[in-house]
């Protein structure tokens, strides 16, 4: 089992003509995922792969049974596509895409509330069910099919090497899914940790949060109230001073909220077991999961 | 991005919001010139920094003639204003805004930002205005009002009726502040605003609101669709590596730490200087070279930290998905030998094509410390500030 994708799920790769879109689509394809149709509008007709490119989501859609859009359109006409995608029926939708303006992803929150969609991202390296489907820009490589870990997370690298830690223990992964780095996002820590919770094979979950916000707050409240199972913490940014953003957009601590400080401490109070020594996650992972 | 008070009033002016009459000056002639076209006193002379708390640190100051304000553009150009915004260095101020001074019956508060948990505009205004508003927020939160507006549907009526009559305008000012909060949504919208704030809004004692203060700051990933304000940007307010760094595209952030480093994406750059910490020493900066980075990247985030003369060792740790080990490899190999780097350099590299980029750097022939994990890492950056 796993959350949100599996080998069925067919993705359609919205901006699959441009550098990105072309090399993840190789690199989504090599691992397995059934990558069935590309949009860029005016290349329709083409082909990138084999894969057949439409000028437009919706007929993309149609032809080809994608129930799944992956992003890599650039950031002044993301905004669009995540919507156009969502007109066109898709229930989930990755947005990889780094550096789209605030207010356009507020409008599009507000826009996607109600439907039948989800949104993973903006500015995330994608999901990636292990063994299965890999619709994102992460290294296939490092995961291990199988679980029994889940793996949420705001970051792009610092996912990797989590990963690439349990996988080192022993421990593979059900799913592992960047929420992503930006203020305003799709789904959340919640939505992930909710599946999680559902989802048989998955014995426990790894939550790698980072400064900025309340989302790692807000998660460590649902844990109390709503898990059964362990979950394991990591905050990065304990050394990042006030009033700077850290590289991602939501990477900031304003007016003296969002520090690393303060998360660690509503994580433990929620009964989250936080490691701190990001070298030593792995180990400390087999510790709990045993 | 932020901008100055000076530029954000003349954004006020174009959106018509009312602001005091004033000009900036870069001189203290043009100051005294200033004050002359505004014809009226008192005036006062306000050092133009991004930072706040200008006033407790001494650089606004009033000036009841021609005399004062020559006195106070002296003091106040070309001072370094410490406030407890700008940290024990501050900041040198190379221009004043003058500015006609008011009858002041009131001072409020209103603000504007993102909220991002609720994907709302929030719109909050206060009647404890002047006070730092975090303050008022922690001290007497009920005395904050507050009101989310949908952006798909904006600002309506009754957002601007709720606050006008939640800060118990008098009934002549009611209009005005409606108008004025029109107005402000309107300019936060359109110049993709992550924050506005006027602190303090006045009500003279004729019944007039005016912003007396303007604090303005940009989305930077809207800024391609603003050209006139990515014009704004004022690069003497931002660390010279900072700047240096932004034309080579690298997310670099200065810190006061010894142990300079540099790494493939935020989060775990922000990891890495958490590591740096624990073994001991302190990060002397932020650098995040991102997923793509290119041999000519890595050279520039040498340069760049080594600019900086606390460092006394680096480390760089990259995870390679896209950025493939070996391509790391050769940037720091090259950047090495172009550089000349005089501290001892710890590298730990994993991800694709490991193997061959820890070939290159061992063949390399250079003093490269090669950490085959973190924690070996952590170790040997440890060792370096030993």
């Amino acid at each position: 089992m796993s959350i949100f994708v599996n080998r069925d799920t067919r993705v359609v790769v919205q901006g699959i003509t441009g550098k990105e879109g072309q090399f993840h689509t190789r690199q989504c394809v090599a691992y397995g995922t059934r990558v069935v149709a590309g949009v860029t509008p005016g290349k329709g007709g083409q082909e990138v792969e084999g894969i057949p490119v439409f000028h437009t989501v919706e007929e993309a859609v149609r032809r080809t049974g994608a129930d799944c859009s992956l992003i890599f359109v650039p950031p002044p006409f993301a905004a669009e596509a995540i919507c156009e995608a969502a007109d066109a029926g898709v229930r989930l939708i990755v947005a990889i895409t780094e550096g789209i303006p605030v207010l356009d992803m507020m409008r599009v929150k507000n826009y996607l509330a109600g439907k039948p969609v989800r949104l993973i991202g903006p500015n995330c390296p994608g999901i990636i069910t292990p063994g299965e489907a890999k619709i994102g820009i992460m290294p296939g490589a490092i995961h291990k099919p199988g679980g029994p870990v889940g793996v949420v997370s705001r970051s792009g690298t610092l996912t990797y090497e989590v990963v690439h830690q349990l996988t080192r223990v022993g421990l593979g992964q059900t799913t592992c899914i960047g929420i992503g780095g930006d203020p305003v996002n799709g789904t959340s820590f919640v939505d992930c940790l909710a599946a999680f919770e559902n989802d048989p094979e998955t014995r426990g979950v790894v939550l790698v949060g980072e400064i900025g916000g309340q989302a790692e707050e807000t998660a460590a409240q649902f844990v109390q109230e709503r898990m059964s199972k362990p979950v394991v913490g990591f905050i990065a940014g304990l050394t990042a001073p006030p009033g700077r953003r850290m590289g991602h957009a939501g990477a900031i601590i304003s007016g003296g909220s969002g520090t690393a400080r303060a998360k660690i401490e509503a994580l433990r109070a929620a009964g989250i077991r936080v490691c701190e020594d990001l070298g030593g996650l792995g180990e400390f992972c087999r510790e709990v999961f045993r | 991005m932020k901008i100055h008070e000076y530029q954000a009033k003349e954004l006020f002016r174009r959106y018509g919001i009312p602001v005091p009459a004033g000009e900036v000056a870069f001189g203290v002639e043009e100051a005294v010139q200033a004050a002359e076209r505004i014809g009226r006193f008192p005036v006062v002379v306000k050092a133009q920094i991004h930072a706040g708390g200008r006033g407790k640190g001494g650089g606004v100051k009033l000036a009841r003639n021609l005399g004062e304000v020559r006195t106070a553009a002296q003091a106040v150009l070309g001072m370094t204003l410490v406030t407890p915004q700008t940290g024990p260095e501050g900041r040198r101020v190379g221009k004043v805004l003058v500015e006609e001074g008011l009858d002041i019956r009131q001072e409020l508060y209103l603000g504007i930002v993102p909220d991002r948990a609720s994907a709302q505009i929030v719109l909050m205004a206060s009647e404890a205005g002047g006070m730092e508003i975090e303050e008022v927020a922690a001290a007497d939160p009920e005395k904050i009002l507050r009101v989310s507006v949908n952006p798909l549907l904006g600002l309506q009526g009754h957002h601007a009726r709720r606050l006008a009559y939640g800060l118990n305008l008098p009934p002549a000012a009611v209009k005005e502040f409606a108008s004025l909060v029109q107005n402000l949504y309107r300019l936060f919208v359109e110049t993709d605003g992550s924050l506005l704030e006027i602190n303090p809004l006045v009500l003279t004692a004729a019944d007039r609101l005016l912003a007396l203060d303007a604090k303005v700051a940009f989305d930077d990933n809207a800024l391609f669709r603003h050209p006139d304000l990515a014009r704004l940007r004022d690069p003497g307010e931002e660390h010279p590596l900072e700047v240096e760094a932004s034309k080579h595209r690298l997310n670099y952030i200065a810190l006061s730490g010894n142990i300079g480093n540099m790494v493939n994406g935020a989060g775990l750059a922000m990891a890495t200087m958490d590591l740096i910490q624990q073994a001991g020493a302190r990060p002397a900066n932020f650098l995040d070279v991102g997923g793509g980075a290119s041999a000519e990247m890595v050279e520039n985030g040498f340069r760049i930290i080594l600019s900086d003369p606390n460092v006394k060792g680096i480390l760089i740790n990259i995870f390679g998905g896209i950025l493939r080990c070996d391509t790391l490899a050769r940037g720091v190999v090259e950047a090495a030998r172009k550089t000349g780097i005089q501290v001892p350099v710890v590298v730990r590299m994993e991800g694709t094509n490991v193997e061959e980029g820890r070939r290159i750097l061992a063949e390399s022939g250079l003093n490269l410390i090669t950490a085959v994990d973190l924690r070996d890492a952590a170790r040997k950056v440890a060792e370096l500030v030993r």
